[in-house]
């Protein structure tokens, strides 16, 4: 099969690439207050990695990042029901969560949430979901 | 607050995805799985002791109270189903791991079955109707990669029907918690019942309930069950037991649930239509039993009639129908799966499914044999087996109620259930043997040990059923008096 000449689009996703993942990470920690959370970072940043497969082809991606995204999914899913677990060992229900300031180096005074927890676990299924859909859909040729 | 209530709905889960991500080790797989079904039955069995001593159990989901959170509600009825269901699914797990073959074990067969299990538990805990839809889909969407699982053609083939099937009847269940939460304002159980007790029942409302008695009947399979016969048929015997003994007695449980707590109020509209739907599931049950001679078919009708036998039951809706409701269901559970796993072991030793084909084989098998008979008598209600204080029960109440057709159709079709089981016994055991062990198509080696199980359980639960006399009655206690349920789930925040 011929090559198509695809200097643009590849250049341009060395540099779009960057910019979608930076914003999916932004998409991500904004979500505790504004619109936005694991769900939605994680779909973001399935799109880069999409853009990457429909650019570099999926054989080699797949060469770069040798991750099993079923077992990112899975993961995924583990962190979030161990932080609801989590709430329990607390004595508290199942899912319970909590939040306070913490004294951090470097950073100072920050507010932590469990639930930013909750939401890492969210985004890796959605992102090891979302992946492996696309790899078993893509592979079919 | 009792955080035992999550575990039988996080214990599958967690040993799932810890068995996902470990995907190479398959006997971790079995001895995981197997693991976390006797987990869950000891969680169960410790609930039942705190409901026995203390009440219903709540847990508020994250400390939301009911009925802005989620809501669990271990009442007696839902754990005791709680406790059969991790029984059930111990078995057929243990079967499942002599027989279902690498391939399927390969991918994912154990932590789909322990998803769908998480979906089973969760249904019957949830306090929340939205609650409910969700955990069925966990469970439905477990059953579409199961039926379909191994990719034969048949299998394919069912399982379009089976997704389609489903997928509208999800719909339909959309719908209806959409009207409902149009009229009421809350999707929380107890809440549910308290708006509509305030309200009254009227015509808008029994609309409603008819709709979700049309989902519900949908995946019961009371009447609406076209689908049922050769959506069963389809998979695996380990899986086909399951499905057998869980999914439809989801629906079950869910029509039970609704009509008892919320739509209460019109007993001549929705209990008695249910009782219409039953009858007429038992009839056409009966005929697909006696007419196939295909030992798939034959049992895959016979849940078709215990549906209908266990709602007709709950459309009597007095004291003693209710009792036999709960027995029979109980029973039903255990001895589907152990009439599913006999016989499919038939077939994986003789390698045909239709009856006229073998004959003598209990001179080969005579431990097989000689449970299968006792499955046979107690799926059709024999003393001193489990489904004979049921369906006592069950006769006595909905004379009580006096729909005496209801009755007379139950023990009618009784007789057909006799009928039809030791057709296949007649058939397949007696008569001159025509195997050797040569000719056999497969060994029984590993796939007794779980049948000797469920064989002893439902001679314990027909001998022993003075013993779980009193969980039974307050299973029903309440059933019976919603005003227990809401007091338990709203009570407690002072409302």
């Amino acid at each position: 099969m011929k090559r198509p000449n695809d200097v643009i689009l590849r250049t341009v996703t060395k540099v779009a690439v960057v910019i979608i993942l930076t914003f999916s990470i932004h998409l991500f920690i904004s979500g505790h207050h504004y619109p936005g959370g694991g769900f939605i970072g994680g779909l973001a940043f399935t799109a880069a990695i999409t853009l990457l497969f429909l650019v570099y082809g999926i054989d080699t991606i797949r060469k770069n990042i040798s991750v099993d995204f079923k077992a990112v999914a899975a993961i995924g899913v583990l962190i979030s029901v161990l932080t609801g677990v989590g709430g329990m060992m607390a004595g508290k229900p199942f899912l319970n969560q909590t939040s306070g300031p913490v004294d951090l180096p470097l950073l100072g005074d920050t507010m932590l949430a469990t639930a930013v927890l909750f939401d890492v676990g969210v985004a890796l299924a959605v992102i090891g979901t979302a992946l492996t859909i696309i790899m078993s859909i893509g592979d079919d040729h | 607050m009792n955080n035992l209530i999550i575990g039988p709905i996080i214990i599958p889960i967690i040993i799932g995805l810890v068995l996902v991500v470990c995907r190479n080790s398959l006997g971790l797989h079995r001895f995981l799985s197997l693991l976390a079904t006797v987990l869950i039955g000891l969680a169960a069995v410790l609930l039942l002791e705190q409901i026995r001593t203390g009440g219903m159990q709540i847990l508020n989901l994250g400390g939301w109270e009911a009925p802005l959170g989620i809501t669990l509600v271990a009442d007696m009825f839902a754990v005791l189903l709680v406790l059969v269901t991790a029984l059930i699914a111990f078995c057929c797990l243990w079967y499942a791991c002599s027989s279902i073959g690498m391939g399927r074990e390969r991918h994912y067969f154990y932590p789909l079955c322990l998803f769908l299990i998480a979906g089973v538990n969760g249904s019957f805990l949830t306090g929340d109707i939205f609650n409910l839809f969700v955990c069925f889909e966990v469970m439905l969407v477990a059953s579409y990669v199961l039926i379909s699982l191994g990719g034969t053609k048949i299998q394919l083939r069912e399982s379009i029907k089976y997704v389609l099937i489903n997928m509208i009847s999800s719909f339909l269940f959309l719908v209806a918690l959409a009207y409902l939460y149009a009229i009421t304002g809350t999707l929380n159980l107890a809440h549910l019942s308290i708006r509509v007790a305030q309200s009254g029942q009227g015509g808008l409302m029994t609309v409603v309930a008819l709709l979700f008695l049309t989902v519900f009947s949908l995946k019961a399979a009371l009447f609406l069950f076209y689908w049922l016969p050769g959506s069963y048929s389809a998979p695996p015997t380990a899986i086909a037991a399951i499905f057998a003994a869980l999914l439809t007695k989801v629906g079950v449980y869910a029509i039970v649930r609704l009509f008892s707590l919320v739509f209460y109020h019109d007993l001549g509209a929705t209990h008695l239509f249910i009782g219409a739907l039953a009858a007429a599931s038992m009839v056409l049950g009966a005929m697909g039993a006696v007419a196939y001679d295909d030992i798939k078919k034959i049992i895959t009708y016979n849940v078709v009639i215990s549906i209908g036998f266990i709602l007709a039951g709950f459309a009597s809706f007095s004291l003693v129908g209710m009792r036999g409701m709960v027995y029979y269901l109980l029973h039903d559970m255990i001895v589907k799966a152990l009439l599913f796993l006999s016989g499919g072991t038939v077939i994986h030793l003789t390698g045909t499914a239709k009856i006229r084909e073998v004959s003598g084989l209990i001179r080969l098998h005579p431990q097989l044999g000689w449970m299968f008979f006792i499955a046979a008598l107690s799926v059709s209600g024999i003393p001193p087996l489990s489904g004979f204080i049921g369906k006592v029960f069950i006769t006595t109440g909905v004379f009580q109620s006096a729909y005496y057709w209801l009755g007379g159709i139950g023990l009618f079709t009784s007789l057909m259930v006799l009928y039809s089981v030791m057709k296949i016994f007649m058939n397949v055991f007696w008569g001159h043997t025509n195997l050797t062990e040569e000719t056999e198509k497969g060994t029984t080696q590993g796939l007794l040990p779980p049948i000797v199980v469920l064989t002893a359980l439902t001679i314990a639960l027909g001998l022993g059923a003075e013993g779980i006399h009193e969980y039974v009655d307050l299973a029903v206690e309440g059933l019976l008096n919603p005003n227990l349920y809401t007091d338990a789930v709203l009570a407690q925040n002072g409302k």
